[in-house]
This record gives structure tokens, C-alpha cells and sequence, in this order.
């Protein structure tokens, strides 16, 4: 056995609602053990939640993270109608799910390009971020915001989607198609995303049942569980739409998984646009008795889940917020052990689409000093896609 | 196996474990057990029934610690929640870690957050708190005091 060093990756990276510090620590290239800690950023948004009457919470939990900014909202008002029991009109289960698909879009997109990025592949980044522009662009039109819609509240939604807005929705959503249709067959058939992603941080289905994983990690490890088939909600039981498993679990199935998934959410969003119901969109709650409500959904990443109890007030007496990266990214520790550190950031990568701490790692030797930084890998990383190039034959 | 045959086989086999059924909606059922039974409840419902655990969640209810698992029958779409209410004099349960990975992580966040002792848990320490928050504070207990007179809320920010 060789000298044994410690990676640090983390704590900190702004694209996720929780920073994180990876301690890797690894014998040669090769990673032997894993320790996560979490928790530098933790902002107490469940008792800042009691505090809040039951229409604020929504617009506080939207705000835990940026990039899943519906899958909170959508998670907890379905809690919040499990307390009453309420069933929220048509078309406002039309637009919820119009909503929820735009961010699975422009999310997966955004997961993809960073992918790319890190694989020193960046034709993929820049068109994947390219697209994810146009979908943004969708976003705004339909609910004000590119970002953080604020569509939601408990009972329906809060603004309408326009007659004269769909037109304009249509063919900006027709328009990424060709481009994404060539970014599916550029990252599907290419032979050195093939020799960098294939076989590498495999989660075996066994795996994935055990540490409870769900979305596109479980998924790609042929575990067919989607809360938008196995409990439907919002209008996913109004139209036909496939879910997508793949069966070998590594970090090239789970690209594969969120590509395709892509594909089915355009679809969705056409059809929820071109169907609106022509009914009221807002339940219209009165008040909230005592009791306790589940909600969850699933979200770009995994599943969501809210837990709300009431106690007759206007305030929630206890709010659980369960983020899908909560259980995925334990995972983490089953795929990167025994993988060379090169294909690290990677495997972090597939789990969650949020892994821009890569920019804060150094390896570091026992004594603590400094060898390399986030650069360095990045380096370490390309220099391998061009070994890997060069034996392909491939310029 | 449909949801009425679930709540059977439960109610059957865990007879003696089971204080209260609480019916909810379709998809929704409480099931309040005895502490001392949630390794056996859980082991059945997630190796045999094939259920997915969601996450468990912890709620000061002034008297009990309430701890609430919740989990998923993916095919017939129902989520059961396993209550169990702890007394405050000795809040120590057993931890559900050793049976399935998934458990390890809300664990360790109840038992910084609620100060829960979870027996036999294979690494119980602090997952959210910081290094420097003391020992014996707990962030969601309803009688939690502010301890940190330089935090962000106090200086008027």
C-alpha cells in the first residue's frame, strides 16, 4: 500500500443551497475512503418557516435554492392542501406542471453543460447553456421571472398563463429541439465522452435501493420509480409520457437519463400549453384546521418532500424540508471509492448537478502543504480526455 | 398487494406494536407504534414490502418528541408514517442506520437538531450545526434560547 493523502474538495460553491467539504482520501490516484460534511451554510429555513404565516413560507422556501426553485413550492403547498384535504382546480394543475417541466429543462440542461465542462468538453457547456437561455426565455414570458417564478401558493397559482403568451412559448420550445436533438446524438455518440464516462462511479441497483436515492441517480441504476408515474400529481396522469431507466448506473447513464428526460418534458410543456383547461385557478383556501400534510414531488434531482403540521393558526407548527440532494448525495460515497482521483469531480457531478466546489479543491500531502488547486485538476482532468483522444485516434 | 391489504398485513403482524391508526386520505396513513418496535416495523416494511423510506421528521410536541417515518409503497402509491412519540426524560430510540444507508443522514440531523439519542448508529455526529454551537442546545425544541449574542438577528441586521 502506497503513501495515503487527503483531497479536500469544498466547503464552499455557489451553486448550491448547501456548501459542502469532501474529504477524499486517496492511496496514489486512486480514491480509498470518503468523508461528507455538510452544514456551513445551514440557514434554519424550517424555523424561520414557523415564524412565517402559511402564504409567506412559500415565497421563503422558494428561496432555498435557486436552480429547484418550484420543487419547494410545489412540495410544500401539496402539503399544505394534504392538511385540509383540497383539490386545486385543473388548470391550475395544468400550469403547476407547465412550471415544474420548464425548471426540469433548464435544469438538466444546466447539469449537462457543467458536465461537459469539467470533462474539458466544452462545446457541450456552451450549447447546452445556450439552450438553457431559451428555455429561461419561455420563463419569463409565462410567469414574469426567469428564475424564482413565485407561481404557487397554497390552492392553485397566483397569475394566469396568457392565450397570447402560448404562441410565443410554442415556438421558442420548438426551436431548441434541432439543437438539442444534435447535442443528444454529440454526447450519445461520442467516443471519448464514451471512454470517460462509461463504467466509471457505478451505482448498482441494489446500491441505490439501499441509501433510498431517487431521480435521475436511482433511474440510471434501473430503478424505475418516478413520483410522477407511481403517485400522480399536477396533470402528469392527463397525457401518455415515458419514464426513462436505464440499467448500468454510471456516470454515462445518468447523462443519458437526463437527456432523454429532456425530450418527454418538452413534450409535456406543448401539451399542458396547448390543452389549458378553462377552469379557476385558485382553490381559494379560507383557513387551515389542525392536522399534518405530506407533499412531495419529484424534482429536476430526486425527490422532494415537505412535512407540514398546523395547529389551527395561520402559521405552520413544524416544517420538515427534505431537499432531493439530502439522500443522493450519500451515494457519493458508494460510487467514488475506488476510482482514480481524475474522474472525481466527475462522479460528484453525476449525482448532482450542483459541483462547483471542484473550483475550491487542492490535494494537499500529510504535511499540509499545497500541491495542486482546482486548476490543476481541471488540467488533470483534460489531460486524460486527450490521452484517452490520442489512443482513440481521434483529433 | 393493494393499500387495504397493507394495513392489514401491518395491523396483523405488528398487533401488539400498533397504539393507533390514523386513516388519513387514499394515499396517506399514520400508524402510531411503540418506540421499542421501529427496528422490527421498519425492517419488515422496507426488506419485505419493498417500501422506500422518504425521511423521517422530528416535532417537539411540548410533552413528547414526536419522530415521524415516513414511507413509500411506490407501486400503489401510499405513504405510511410510523409515529413514535418519546418522553422527554429519556429520548433514545433505535437507530434505523445498520438496516438501510438512507437512515444514516436524518438521524444525525434529529439528533443535533432534537437532541434524540439514536442507539447503535454507526457514526452519530454533527451533520448541520457548526463546530462551535454547544453541546445540549437544540434548534427545534420549542424551548429553545438564543445562545450566540453576536448571531446576525441580534445585531439588527
Amino acid at each position: 500500500m502506497g503513501k495515503r493523502t487527503i483531497v479536500p474538495i469544498g466547503p464552499y460553491h455557489p451553486l448550491q443551497e448547501e456548501p459542502e467539504f469532501f474529504s477524499l482520501t486517496v492511496d496514489g490516484e486512486t480514491v480509498v475512503d470518503i468523508d461528507v460534511q455538510i452544514g456551513y451554510n445551514h440557514r434554519g429555513i424550517e424555523k424561520l418557516s414557523e415564524r412565517k404565516t402559511f402564504d409567506q413560507s412559500t415565497f421563503v422556501i422558494e428561496r432555498i435554492c435557486g436552480i429547484c426553485s418550484t420543487s419547494h413550492p410545489y412540495a410544500y403547498t401539496r402539503a399544505v392542501e394534504d392538511v385540509i384535504p383540497l383539490e386545486v382546480p385543473m388548470r391550475a394543475k395544468y400550469i403547476r406542471t407547465i412550471i415544474a417541466e420548464g425548471e426540469r429543462i433548464h435544469s438538466h440542461l444546466l447539469w449537462l453543460g457543467l458536465a461537459g465542462h469539467f470533462l474539458g468538453y466544452n462545446t457541450v457547456y456552451m450549447w447546452a447553456w445556450k439552450l438553457r437561455e431559451e428555455i429561461l426565455d419561455v420563463m419569463e414570458a409565462l410567469s414574469g421571472n426567469r428564475n424564482n417564478y413565485a407561481m404557487f401558493k397554497p390552492g392553485g397559482v397566483r397569475r394566469d398563463i396568457k392565450k397570447e403568451d402560448i404562441p410565443f412559448a410554442i415556438k421558442k420550445i420548438d426551436s431548441i429541439i434541432p439543437t438539442l436533438e444534435m447535442l443528444k446524438k454529440a454526447v450519445i455518440d461520442d467516443p471519448v465522452l464514451h471512454a470517460r464516462t462509461k463504467g466509471i462511479g457505478i451505482l448498482t441497483k441494489d446500491e441505490a435501493i439501499n441509501f433510498c436515492a431517487l431521480g435521475p441517480v436511482s433511474r440510471a441504476s434501473g430503478v424505475a420509480r418516478d413520483l410522477r408515474k407511481n403517485s400522480p400529481y399536477g396533470a402528469y396522469d392527463q397525457f401518455n409520457w415515458n419514464m426513462i431507466v436505464t440499467k448500468n448506473g454510471d456516470v454515462f447513464d445518468k447523462a443519458v437519463v437526463r437527456i432523454l428526460e429532456t425530450f418527454e418534458s418538452i413534450d409535456m410543456v406543448k401539451y399542458c400549453l396547448l390543452n389549458l383547461p378553462d377552469t379557476e385557478i385558485d382553490a381559494k383556501i379560507k383557513s387551515i384546521p389542525s392536522g399534518e400534510g405530506i407533499g412531495h414531488i419529484e424534482a429536476p434531482r430526486g425527490e422532494c418532500f415537505h412535512y407540514v403540521k398546523s395547529d389551527g393558526t395561520n402559521r405552520p407548527a413544524r416544517h420538515k424540508v427534505r431537499a432531493p440532494t439530502f439522500m443522493n448525495l450519500p451515494t457519493y460515497k458508494a460510487t467514488v471509492v475506488g476510482e482514480t482521483i481524475s474522474d472525481a469531480t466527475i462522479i460528484l457531478a453525476s449525482i448532482d448537478p450542483c459541483y462547483c466546489c471542484t473550483e475550491r479543491v487542492a490535494v494537499r500531502n500529510t504535511k499540509g502543504k499545497k500541491i495542486y488547486n482546482g486548476e490543476d485538476l481541471v488540467r488533470l482532468s483534460q489531460s486524460k480526455t486527450e490521452k484517452i483522444k490520442s489512443k482513440l485516434g481521434i483529433k | 398487494m393493494t393499500r387495504s391489504e397493507v394495513i392489514k398485513d401491518l395491523k396483523k403482524r405488528f398487533d401488539e406494536d400498533i397504539l393507533d391508526i390514523f386513516d388519513k386520505t387514499l394515499t396517506r396513513v399514520y400508524i402510531e407504534i411503540k418506540p421499542q418496535a421501529i427496528v422490527k416495523v421498519a425492517t419488515y416494511v422496507f426488506k419485505n414490502l419493498g417500501a422506500r423510506f422518504n425521511i423521517a421528521s422530528g416535532v417537539d410536541t411540548f410533552k413528547h418528541i414526536e419522530i415521524l417515518y415516513h414511507f413509500t409503497f411506490e407501486d400503489i402509491n401510499l405513504v405510511v408514517s410510523f409515529r413514535v412519540k418519546l418522553d422527554k426524560s429519556k429520548l433514545e430510540i433505535d437507530s434505523l442506520a445498520p438496516i438501510f444507508e438512507g437512515a444514516n443522514w436524518i438521524e444525525r440531523e434529529i439528533a443535533e437538531m432534537l437532541g434524540v439519542n439514536f442507539r447503535g448508529h454507526p457514526e452519530l455526529k454533527r451533520l448541520l450545526l457548526p463546530d462551535e454551537w454547544p453541546q445540549g442546545v437544540y434548534p427545534l425544541r420549542r424551548d429553545y434560547q438564543e445562545w450566540d449574542d453576536s448571531s446576525i438577528r441580534d445585531r439588527g441586521l
